[in-house]
This record gives structure tokens, sequence and C-alpha cells, in this order.
């Protein structure tokens, strides 16, 4: 018992309590205003562990996250234009999930039965988010209509029915509340499955892929479930910003949103999920405060953070800060010297 | 009838142009250069400023393709050749670039660059007209396919590339410079994509995101032609290009668009190594009969 407790205590995981901690008592120690506002965060975050599945676990570069997102976003925006009521708002929630699982599918389907991997990978879903942006900039007129549903080009659909369980309205500390306690399952689950057969399979494909292959894993089926799975959350991401702002627009879905999760994903620690919360929370906090005073730099932040990162820690700042730490600080306290097991 | 002669030989000159400095960087390296937009946006930037300041017209483009290839090769001593080995950080990297580019010309000369007007005024076909200066394009891709054939097939260069391409390892124990050959195919591949923004300078708005207009369409040209950056560019240019004068025509340049994506994901599930997988496979079996 006392030494697995004794295991159990890495700098990732005091982090880990710490920050959820935090986050649960967040909305009591704050106005409804920031608690909304971090609301928002919180999508934008399960965007990110959607893409540290696909990237980080199983070493998927894909772009296309953005684009699930919104297309979740427009699937619930266009059913609740199409049947009044917010009666049946959780069955629209989970069929813009379905949705985004789907085209996830199909276009993971194409690429890997096709055996094209990495970088092409990265190309096409690059392709697959510009093309849907451009095509719904363009659908501003009366002919581009999904039932009662106008998608409103530039402009997207506005004022949309908020997500609402029997008589609960999500608003303010309820979505709050939603939002986080989705993102703690997706966590659990991550950090659970990095300890199961399936986060070692996908490591494992993550590594080579040839060689899980030889051993019998069917490779290409495993990455395309894995792909929906991600495509899937970033749908339920996508669902909670446009019930968050009530509104979803082309931008919600384009290059720039695009870029996003990438730059948490790689800078936070790709393959940490407790790294990626971590630093997005900063990064999300500081540019929020950056937008306020003048948009301009904040793109080129994103880039020379990317740059950077790439360039002189790999591994991900926070990763590798949980990784110093816990080399320096923990082990000698705790009189270990093993090294950690686990998927790393 | 001329009019799709007309279109196709604008598509086409239009993708090869586009893809030629993409293909060859990803031929070589394996590294998809994610920043390759923002350097054809570079090219047209410099033409035209160098335009307006009366330099005349091809001296400014081939100066502009020029300018580009150094940005490249610090580009390349900067940070690409650190990545050699790992292509997945090289598109994150190079996108980190594209964002700073893209942003900091922004910042730095502002929305939008006043164009210069498409030189060379029109022909007459039929009641139509037409540009002179876009078939000019057309005309200057087929003799940079041809150049590119020379440059591959009967230089030194061209040899050394192929072998440090087949296998970079041997070509290296061989006493190729393999380093250098990666460092010269960035510097080349990035004068290219300089070369395509100055041609394409003078036709349309000058502005910190055009890269983009040309990333989409060079990304799926570079898709379907596949590792070759001879065979590809050439086979891959001309069926995109039929396929998007036909679509832009009858249906309008957003089909164009689509179409061409979804070509490129139908032929990576059939052909899974582009057009250049297929004809080296049926070479191949040439050789062995």
């Amino acid at each position: 018992m006392m030494n697995k407790l004794k295991k159990w205590i890495t700098t990732e995981n005091i982090v880990a309590v710490a920050l959820f901690g935090y986050l649960f008592t967040y909305p009591m120690m704050n106005s409804a205003y920031r608690t909304m506002n971090m609301a928002n965060f919180l999508a934008s975050i399960i965007l990110a562990l959607s893409l540290a599945l696909v990237w980080g676990y199983t070493g998927i570069f894909s772009y296309a996250q953005a684009a699930f997102y919104g297309i979740g976003g427009y699937t619930y925006a266009i059913l609740c234009k199409n049947f009044a009521g917010p009666t049946l708002t959780p069955a629209f929630l989970l069929a813009a999930m379905a949705v985004g699982f789907l085209a996830a599918m199909i276009l993971s389907f194409f690429m890997f039965y096709g055996g094209i991997n990495d970088v092409f990978v990265a190309l096409i879903t690059m392709c697959v988010t510009l093309v849907l942006e451009t095509f719904l900039q363009q659908t501003a007129g009366p002919q581009w209509k999904i039932g009662k549903a106008a998608l409103g080009g530039f402009n997207g659909i506005n004022s949309i029915t908020k997500l609402t369980f029997g008589s609960t309205v999500m608003r303010d500390k309820n979505l709050y509340i939603f939002a986080l306690v989705l993102l703690t399952i997706i966590y659990l689950g991550f950090r659970y499955m990095e300890r199961s057969k399936l986060g070692y399979t996908l490591i494992s494909i993550r590594e080579n892929r040839e060689r899980s292959e030889l051993f019998g894993y069917n490779v290409a089926f495993i990455q395309m479930m894995i792909f929906s799975v991600a495509g899937a959350m970033a749908a339920l991401a996508g669902v909670i910003y446009t019930t968050w702002g009530g509104y979803i627009v082309p931008t919600a879905v384009g290059m720039t949103q695009a870029t996003i999760p990438v730059v948490l994903v790689a800078a936070g620690g790709k393959k940490n999920s407790t790294a990626v919360i971590l630093f997005s929370l900063f990064y999300l906090t500081l540019s929020q405060r950056l937008a306020a005073s003048g948009t301009q730099y904040s793109l080129i932040i994103l880039g020379a953070i990317l740059l950077l990162v790439v360039l002189f820690v790999p591994k991900g700042i926070i990763h590798s800060l949980f990784e110093i730490l816990d080399e320096k600080v923990v082990n000698p306290l705790l009189n270990r010297s093993e090294k950690k097991g686990g998927c790393k | 009838m001329f009019s799709y002669l007309y279109q196709f030989l604008d598509s086409f000159s239009f993708l090869v142009l586009a893809v030629s400095g993409l293909s060859i960087i990803f031929g070589m390296m394996g590294i998809i250069n994610l920043a390759h937009g923002e350097f054809i946006m570079l090219g047209a930037y410099a033409m035209t400023i160098m335009a307006k300041a009366s330099v005349p017209l091809p001296l400014a483009i081939i100066l502009a393709a020029l300018l580009v290839g150094l940005f490249g090769f610090v580009v390349d001593k900067l940070v690409v050749c650190r990545l050699y080995d790992r292509p997945v950080d090289s598109v994150v990297a190079t996108w980190g670039i594209s964002l700073l580019l893209r942003q900091g010309i922004l910042i730095l000369l502002g929305p939008s660059l006043p164009g210069l007007t498409t030189p060379m005024g029109t022909f007459m076909v039929g009641g139509t007209s037409y540009s002179i200066y876009r078939m000019v394009l057309a005309l200057i891709a087929v003799v940079l396919l041809v150049l590119m054939y020379w440059l591959f097939m009967h230089t030194r260069f061209g040899l050394h590339s192929r072998a440090t391409m087949q296998n970079s390892a041997t070509a290296q124990a061989m006493g190729v410079n393999t380093a250098q050959m990666y460092s010269l195919t960035f510097t080349i591949g990035s004068a290219l994509a300089g070369l395509c923004g100055a041609l394409y300078g003078p036709t349309m708005t000058i502005t910190p995101t055009m890269g983009q207009a040309f990333q989409n369409d060079s990304f799926v040209t570079v898709i379907v032609g596949g590792a070759n950056p001879l065979i590809g560019t050439a086979l891959s240019g001309t069926v995109l290009g039929v396929i998007q004068s036909v679509l832009n025509i009858t249906m309008g340049t957003f089909f164009g668009k689509m179409g061409l994506l979804i070509v490129a994901i139908i032929v990576i599930r059939v052909l899974p190594k582009g057009f250049s997988g297929l004809v080296e496979s049926y070479m191949m079996k040439r050789k062995n009969r």
C-alpha cells in the first residue's frame, strides 16, 4: 500500500490534483463572467486533448481537428434551427458527435487504408480544413439552406438554442460544470488508457507502424478508430463552444483555429495530457490578455512558440519541466532511484 | 473550344509553377515546407516593390526569385537543417515560420500593396479576349519542366541528387555531401517558390495572405504527383489541370477547388505513391522483362 502510494507520487500527478482542484473550485472563487470565460477555455482544452490523442499518443499529425470542431458546431446549430425548443438538445449533442465521428471515419478510411501516413496526413487534413472554411464562407445566399437553417456565409449561424438537460439550461456555472465534468472524464480516460493494453498498442503504432503490423495488430483499423474518436471529441468541443456563444462562424473552423490546438499540444507536451491542460490554461489566459491589448502580435507569438519549441524542447515545455522536477526534486525526496514506468 | 484550352493552360501553368519548389524539396528531403505559400508571397512582394522602383519587370522577377532563394538558404541553415530526420516536426516548424512571415509582413507593410497591372495586353479569339501574359506563363511552366529535366538527368548535381533521393546513406558512403545537397535543394526550392510569386504578382492583389491561394493547390498537386519532382509535377499538373479547368468552366471556381481535393483523396487511396509511384513501377516492370 505504502509502496503503491509512493510510486503514485510524481510531479505530474501532484500537478494534476492541484489543477483539477483549482478548476473545480474556480466558480466559487470567481465571478460569473470569468467562470463563463473559463468555460470557453475548457472547450479549447477538450479540442487540444483530441489532438493529443491522435498526435501525441498515436503519432498521427492532424490539422483537421478544427474542421471536426466546426462540423460538430454546425451540426448542432443546424439541428437547433430545424427543431425549435430546447427539449431535444441533448440528442443534438449526440448527433453532432456522431457526425464528427463519421466525418473523421470517412476521411481516415481513405487515408489509413490507402497506406498514407506522417507528412501526407498533415497535408490532406490541412486541405480538408481549408476547403471546409472556404465552403462555409461562400454559403451566404438563400440557396444554402439545410431544412430551415441558412448557413449564412461569413456571418455564420446566430442565436442558437442553448444545450438544455430537462429544465437545466447550460449557461454560466452550469455550462462550466458540464464542460469540466466532461474534461475530467476524458482526462481520466486518457490516464487510464496510458496504462492499459490499448494505450500500449497506440504507443507501439506511434513508434513503429511496421513492427506493430507484424505483431498482428490491424494498424490501419486502430488508426481509423482513434482518429474517429478524436473527431467525435473535437465535435463535442465544437458543441460546447456553440452553446457557450450561441453562434458558430466559419472562422471557428478555419486555419487560425486549427493552429491553436497544434500550438497547445506541441508546446505543452504532446505525449502528456496533464501538460497539455496546464499549458492550455496558461496560454489561453495570456493570449486573451494580449488580444485585449492589440491582436496583431498574437499570431507572431504563436509562430515563435511553435518554432522555438520544435527546435529546442521537442518534448514540450511543461512535459520537460515535469521530467526535470521528477528527477531533481521528487525522486530524491522519496529516496527513489528507479525510472518511472508506464508509457511516456 | 479555345476557352477550354486557355483555361487548361492557365490551370496547368498555375499548378506546375506553384508546386515545383514544393515538390523538389519534398522529393529530395521528404520534408513538406508549410511556409511554401508564404515564400511565394515573399516573391510577389519583392517583385512588386522592385517593379515599383522602376526595375524592368523581367529583371525584377529574376531578382525576386534569387532573393527568396537566399532567404530559403538562411531558413535552412537556421531551422530546417536541424530537422532533416524529423519530417513531422519540420511540418510544425515550417508552419511556425509561415505564421511569422504572414503576420510579420502584415505588420511591416500593411494589409495590401497596390498591385501592378497585368502586362502585355490581350488577344481576341472568337469574340472573347484572353490575356497574353497568361499564355507566356504557360510557356514558362513548360520551359521550367524542361529545365528541371535537364538539371536532374544531365548534370552532376542531378546525378548526386537522384542518388541522395534513392538512398542517402549509400550516396554519402560514395562521397556525396548529402547535407550540402539538402541545403542546395532547399535553396532551389525556395527560389522556385519566389519565382512563382514573382510571375503571378502582376496578376493578383498583393496581400500577406495571398500565399494561401497557392498553398492548397500545390499541396494537392504534390500529393497526387508523389515523390518524383519531375514525373509527379508534370503528370499531376496535366491531369489536375484538365479536371480543374473543366470544373471551373462548368461549375465555378469553388467546385474546381473541391474537385481537386476529392481527386487527391481518391488518388491516395488507389495510388498511395501518386503518379510517380505508378510510373516507376511500370518502368521497373519493363526493365525486368
